[in-house]
C-alpha cells in the first residue's frame, strides 16, 4: 500500500520542554491509525505539526511525497488534510446549517479542484447533516448545541473539506460513554464511500481496538509502540504507560457485552 | 440566519424594498421642502459609509478610522473641483471611491494583520495622521479647509431651484446601488466568511481559507464606500475640512450609527444614520451643549437592552406580527 | 544643532505631562482590559475643577501658596468621586462583554462627561496662572523655563516611583498582578476581584484628574482639551505597551521627544508626528493571529 503520509525525526521543543521527540511514522493510504497516550505524550503535538499550527524544531513531514514541514495551515488543508479539534471550534452564531455551508463553500471554490455548483454544494451539505446526525439541528445555533453534538458537527466541518487524510483529535472526548461509538460509527460511516486515511486521537482502548488497523502509541513525545492493535495494546511499556489499568476494566466491559 | 432551501433569487425582499424605497423618496422628493431635501441627503451619505462599516463589524472588526476615506473621498471631490474645475458629481464620487480604495488597498495589507484594538487604534493612528497633514497644508485651507461647487450630475446640469432634489436623487441612485450591492455581497460565499471569521478566524484559516485576504477585501470594501460618502456629502455640503472628516471624533460618529441602527440588513445604517442625523439636528438647535450627551446616553441604552442595534427591535416586531 | 538641549529638556517636560496622563490609562487596561476613552474626560474634569477651586480659593484672599495644595485636592476629590461613580454606577455591569464593546462603553461615557463638563463649567475658557506664575522661571544657560514644569517633571517621577512601589513592593501590588495575569484564577484563589477593579479605576481616574488639574495652569482649560489628549494617551500607552508602567514612561519620552523634535525641526509635521510614531510601533510590535508566543489555544 502506498504511504501518504511520513513522518520523519519530528520533533518539537518549547525551551526545556520536549513535546516530541524524533517522531518516525508512516501512514498507509486509506488506513485508519489510533494515536494513543496519556496527556502530554505528544499526541496532539503531532497533529498540530503535522497542520502546520506548530512548526517543528527538526524533522520532516511528507505528505504523498511532498514536503509539507513548516506549511501554514491553510496551504495543509488545501492540499487535502482536514482536521478536527480537541475543543470542537465551530461558528457559535451560526445556524449548523451554515457551519458546514462555509466549510463546503471553501472546498469547494479550492484551486485545486474544478468549481462545485450550487446544487451540488446544496447537495453535499445535505448529506453531510444527515451522515453526521445533524437533522434535528439543521436551524440551530452552534453555540447552544450540546457537546456530543458539537463534537458532530467539528467533525462534520472536517469532512466537508474532502480530504484525503482525516486527522481527529480526541472525537468522542466529551461524550457520553454511550454515544461514544454511536459517534464513531457514524464517522466511520460516513467516510466510508470515499477513500479517506484517518488518524484520531483516543484515550478510549475500546473505541480504538473497534475501529483502527494500527496503533501509534506515544510517551513522553516518543513514540513506543507502532503495530497492530492486539500487538500495542499488549505491549508491556504501553500496559504501563498508557492504559494502566485501564485493559483490565475493558476486558470486562467487553465481557458483558458479549453477553447481553 | 436563513437556511436558504431555494436558491438566493436576485428579487428577494430586500431588494424589492430598496426598489420600493428608492422609487418612493424619488417621488416624494419632488415635494419635500428643501430643509427636507438636506436631511435625507444626509442621511443617506452617512448611511452609505456605515454601510461599510457594518460590513467591518460583521467580520469582527470596529475601525475607528473611517474618518480616513470619508476625507479622502470628499477632498478628492473638493480637489477637483477647486483645482480642476471638474464639476461633476460623478465623476467626484468616482474619483473618492477610487483613491480610497487605493490607499486601503496599500494599508489593508498592514492593517488586516490587527484585530480588537489594535485594529481600531491603528486606524485611527491613519486617520489622524491624515488630519495633521491637511491641518498644515496651508493649500488645502488647514484647518478651515475649502469650498466647492457642483455643477453636473453625469452631465445632467444642477442648476437652480432643483439642485438640491437632484443631489438628493443622485445620493438615494448611489444609496440604492450601495445597498444592493452589499445586500448581493453579504448573501454571498464572501459575505458569509466575514461572519465566519469573526466568530472563528482559526477554523477558517483550518478550511483553507486566506482570513487576511477577506479581512483585506472587506477592508478595502468599506473605505470606498466612505470615499463615495464624503464626495457625496462634499457635493451636497459644499465645503471639506479636516475636522468634520479625518478627526477621530468623526470616525467615531459613524461608530456610532453603525451601533445604533445595528447591521442585521442593508437597511440598518441607513436607519440609524437618519436618526442620528435627526437627533443631531434638532438637539444641535435646542441644546448644544448637550446634544453629545444625548448621543452617548442613546449608545449606552442601545448597546445594554439592543445589542443588535434598532434594527433589531424592528424586525422582532415584524415576526411577531 | 545647537538646539539639542533645549528639544531634549522640552521633550522630557512633555513627556512628564503626558505620563502623568497615560499612567492611568495603562493602569486600567492592564488590570481590567479596558481601553477608558472616557479618561480624557476625567483629565478635562480634573483641570476644571480645579481651575474652578483655585479662582475661588485666589478670589477669597488665600495665600497664592496655597493653591498648590487646593489644585491638589481637587484632583483627589473630583477623580475619586468621578472614579466610583463611574465604575459602580455603569463599568461594573460590563465586565464580560468582548473588549471592543467597553471601549464603545467608555466612548459613550466620554460623549456624555464631554456635555456635563459643559454644562457644569460653562463653555467659556478657564485661566488661572497663579500656582504657575508664583515659582518664576529658571535660566539654564541661555534657556529659560518656567520653574512649575521642573514641578511637573517632580511630580511625574513622584507618581512612576510610588505606583511602582506599590506595584512590586506591596502585598496589595501582588494581588494586582495576580489580576493582571488571570483573573479567573485569582478569583478561584479567593482574590476579590471586584474590589481590585474598583480601586484600579478609581485610582485611574484621581491620576487622569491629577493630570489635568497639573496642567490647568499652564494653559486655558476649555472644552475639547479631553478629546485632544485622549489620542494622544492612546499613543503613548500603545507605544509603552498597554498595561505596562515601564512603557507608559518609556512611551510618553519617546512621544516626547518625537514631539519636540518636531517642533523644532519640522513643524509642519509636529501634529501627525506622534500618530506616525504609533503607527510605526504598531507595526513593529503586535504579531498577528499564528504568533508563536501565545499559549496553544487547541
Amino acid at each position: 500500500m502506498a504511504t501518504i503520509l511520513e513522518a520523519k525525526g519530528l520533533s518539537k521543543s518549547f525551551g526545556a520542554v520536549t513535546a516530541a521527540n524524533d517522531i518516525n511514522a508512516r501512514i498507509e493510504q486509506d488506513s485508519v491509525v489510533g494515536l494513543i497516550g496519556s496527556n502530554g505524550a505528544g499526541k496532539t503535538t503531532f497533529i498540530n505539526m503535522v497542520t502546520g499550527y506548530l512548526k517543528p524544531s527538526a524533522g520532516t513531514i511528507l505528505y504523498q511525497d511532498r514536503d509539507i514541514t513548516g506549511m501554514q495551515p491553510r496551504r495543509v488543508t488545501q492540499l487535502g488534510i482536514c482536521r478536527s479539534f480537541q475543543i470542537p471550534q465551530l461558528f457559535n452564531t451560526l445556524s449548523v446549517y451554515e457551519n458546514i455551508r462555509v466549510g463546503v463553500g471553501i472546498a469547494g471554490r479550492s484551486r485545486s479542484a474544478p468549481r462545485q455548483s450550487e446544487p451540488e454544494a446544496r447537495a453535499q451539505i445535505d448529506r453531510l447533516i444527515e451522515d453526521f446526525g445533524l437533522g434535528g439541528y439543521r436551524t440551530q445555533a452552534a453555540g447552544l448545541l450540546p457537546e456530543g453534538v458539537r463534537k458532530a458537527l467539528d467533525i462534520a466541518m472536517a469532512v466537508a473539506g474532502r480530504p484525503r487524510v482525516l486527522l481527529l483529535d480526541e472525537p468522542t472526548s466529551g461524550v457520553s460513554a454511550d454515544e461514544k461509538f454511536r459517534l464513531m460509527d457514524m464517522v466511520m460511516s460516513a467516510l466510508a464511500a470515499q477513500r479517506v486515511t484517518v488518524l484520531f486521537v483516543e484515550h478510549d482502548m475500546d473505541i480504538v481496538s473497534r475501529y483502527t488497523h494500527r496503533i501509534l502509541a506515544f510517551y513522553e513525545g516518543r513514540i513506543i509502540a507502532d503495530g497492530e492493535p492486539q500487538e500495542v495494546l499488549q505491549h508491556a511499556e504501553v500496559l504501563r504507560y498508557v492504559i494502566g489499568e485501564q485493559l483490565h476494566v475493558s476486558a470486562g466491559k467487553e465481557a458483558s457485552r458479549a453477553a447481553d | 440566519m436563513n437556511d436558504a432551501k431555494t436558491p438566493t433569487a436576485f428579487w428577494d425582499r430586500t431588494m424589492i424594498g430598496l426598489s420600493a424605497a428608492l422609487l418612493v423618496l424619488l417621488i416624494v422628493g419632488l415635494v419635500l421642502p428643501q430643509w427636507a431635501l438636506s436631511f435625507g441627503t444626509v442621511g443617506v451619505y452617512l448611511g452609505i459609509v456605515v454601510l461599510g462599516m457594518a460590513l467591518l463589524m460583521r467580520t469582527g472588526l470596529v475601525s475607528f478610522g473611517q474618518g480616513l476615506y470619508y476625507c479622502l473621498g470628499a477632498y478628492a471631490a473638493g480637489t477637483l473641483d477647486h483645482f480642476f474645475n471638474l464639476s461633476d458629481l460623478l465623476v467626484m464620487v468616482v474619483a473618492g471611491a477610487l483613491l480610497a480604495g487605493v490607499v486601503a488597498g496599500i494599508l489593508g495589507l498592514l492593517l488586516a494583520r490587527y484585530r480588537d484594538i489594535f485594529f481600531a487604534m491603528l486606524s485611527l493612528a491613519f486617520s489622524m495622521i491624515l488630519y495633521g497633514l491637511l491641518v498644515k497644508t496651508s493649500q488645502l485651507g488647514s484647518t478651515d479647509g475649502f469650498g466647492l461647487s457642483v455643477k453636473t450630475f453625469a452631465g445632467i446640469a444642477l442648476s437652480g431651484g432643483r439642485a438640491r432634489y437632484l443631489i438628493f436623487s443622485f445620493a438615494c441612485l448611489l444609496g440604492f446601488v450601495a445597498a444592493a450591492f452589499m445586500h448581493r455581497y453579504w448573501s454571498s460565499h464572501l459575505g458569509r466568511l466575514a461572519t465566519a471569521i469573526r466568530d472563528n478566524e482559526l477554523r477558517v484559516e483550518y478550511m483553507g481559507e486566506s482570513v487576511r485576504r477577506v479581512i483585506h477585501l472587506n477592508y478595502v470594501i468599506s473605505a470606498t464606500l466612505a470615499g463615495i460618502g464624503g464626495a457625496l456629502m462634499a457635493g451636497a455640503i459644499g465645503h471639506v475640512d479636516p475636522e468634520t472628516t479625518a478627526n477621530w471624533t468623526t470616525s467615531g460618529e459613524f461608530v456610532f450609527i453603525a451601533i445604533l441602527g445595528g447591521t442585521g440588513s442593508v437597511f440598518a445604517p441607513f436607519l440609524g444614520a437618519g436618526i442620528f442625523e435627526a437627533v443631531r439636528t434638532f438637539a444641535l438647535e435646542r441644546f448644544p451643549n448637550t446634544w453629545q450627551m444625548s448621543l452617548g446616553i442613546t449608545m449606552l441604552l442601545v448597546m445594554i437592552f439592543l445589542p443588535g442595534g434598532l434594527w433589531s427591535a424592528f424586525r422582532a416586531r415584524r415576526r411577531t406580527a | 544643532m545647537t538646539q539639542l538641549p533645549a528639544v531634549v529638556i522640552d521633550g522630557i517636560l512633555y513627556a512628564s505631562w503626558m505620563f502623568i496622563i497615560a499612567v492611568g490609562l495603562t493602569l486600567v487596561y492592564g488590570v481590567m482590559k479596558i481601553l477608558n476613552v472616557a479618561h480624557g474626560s476625567l483629565y478635562a474634569l480634573g483641570a476644571y475643577t480645579a481651575s474652578t477651586f483655585v479662582a475661588y480659593w485666589l478670589a477669597h484672599g488665600h495665600a497664592p501658596v496655597e493653591s498648590y495644595g487646593v489644585l491638589l485636592v481637587a484632583a483627589i476629590v473630583v477623580g475619586l468621586v468621578a472614579g466610583l461613580l463611574i465604575e459602580r454606577g455603569l463599568l461594573q455591569f460590563m465586565y464580560g462583554r468582548e473588549e471592543i464593546v467597553l471601549v464603545l462603553v467608555t466612548y459613550a461615557l466620554f460623549l456624555m462627561l464631554e456635555d456635563l463638563t459643559k454644562l457644569v463649567f460653562g463653555v467659556d475658557p478657564l485661566l488661572i496662572s497663579e500656582p504657575y506664575s508664583l515659582l518664576g522661571n529658571l535660566q539654564l544657560g541661555h534657556l529659560i523655563y518656567p520653574v512649575y514644569s521642573i514641578v511637573l517633571v517632580a511630580a511625574a517621577i513622584v507618581v512612576g516611583v510610588v505606583l511602582a512601589l506599590v506595584i512590586n513592593r506591596t502585598r496589595k501590588g501582588k494581588i494586582l498582578r495576580a489580576v493582571i495575569h488571570d483573573r479567573e484564577i485569582s478569583m478561584a484563589m479567593g482574590v476579590n476581584v471586584s474590589r481590585v477593579y474598583l480601586v484600579t479605576f478609581t485610582v485611574g481616574a484621581m491620576l487622569a484628574a491629577l493630570g489635568g488639574a497639573l496642567t490647568a495652569p499652564t494653559t486655558s482649560v476649555q472644552p475639547g482639551i479631553g478629546a485632544e489628549v485622549i489620542v494622544l494617551a492612546f499613543a503613548i500607552v500603545v507605544v509603552g505597551g498597554l498595561g505596562s508602567l515601564a512603557g507608559a514612561a518609556l512611551g510618553a519620552l519617546i512621544v516626547g521627544l518625537v514631539r519636540s523634535a518636531a517642533v523644532h525641526y519640522a513643524p509642519e509635521v509636529e501634529l501627525f508626528s506622534v500618530y506616525v510614531v504609533m503607527a510605526l510601533v504598531l507595526i513593529v510590535r503586535p504579531k498577528g493571529m499564528f504568533a508563536a508566543a501565545e499559549s496553544r489555544k487547541i
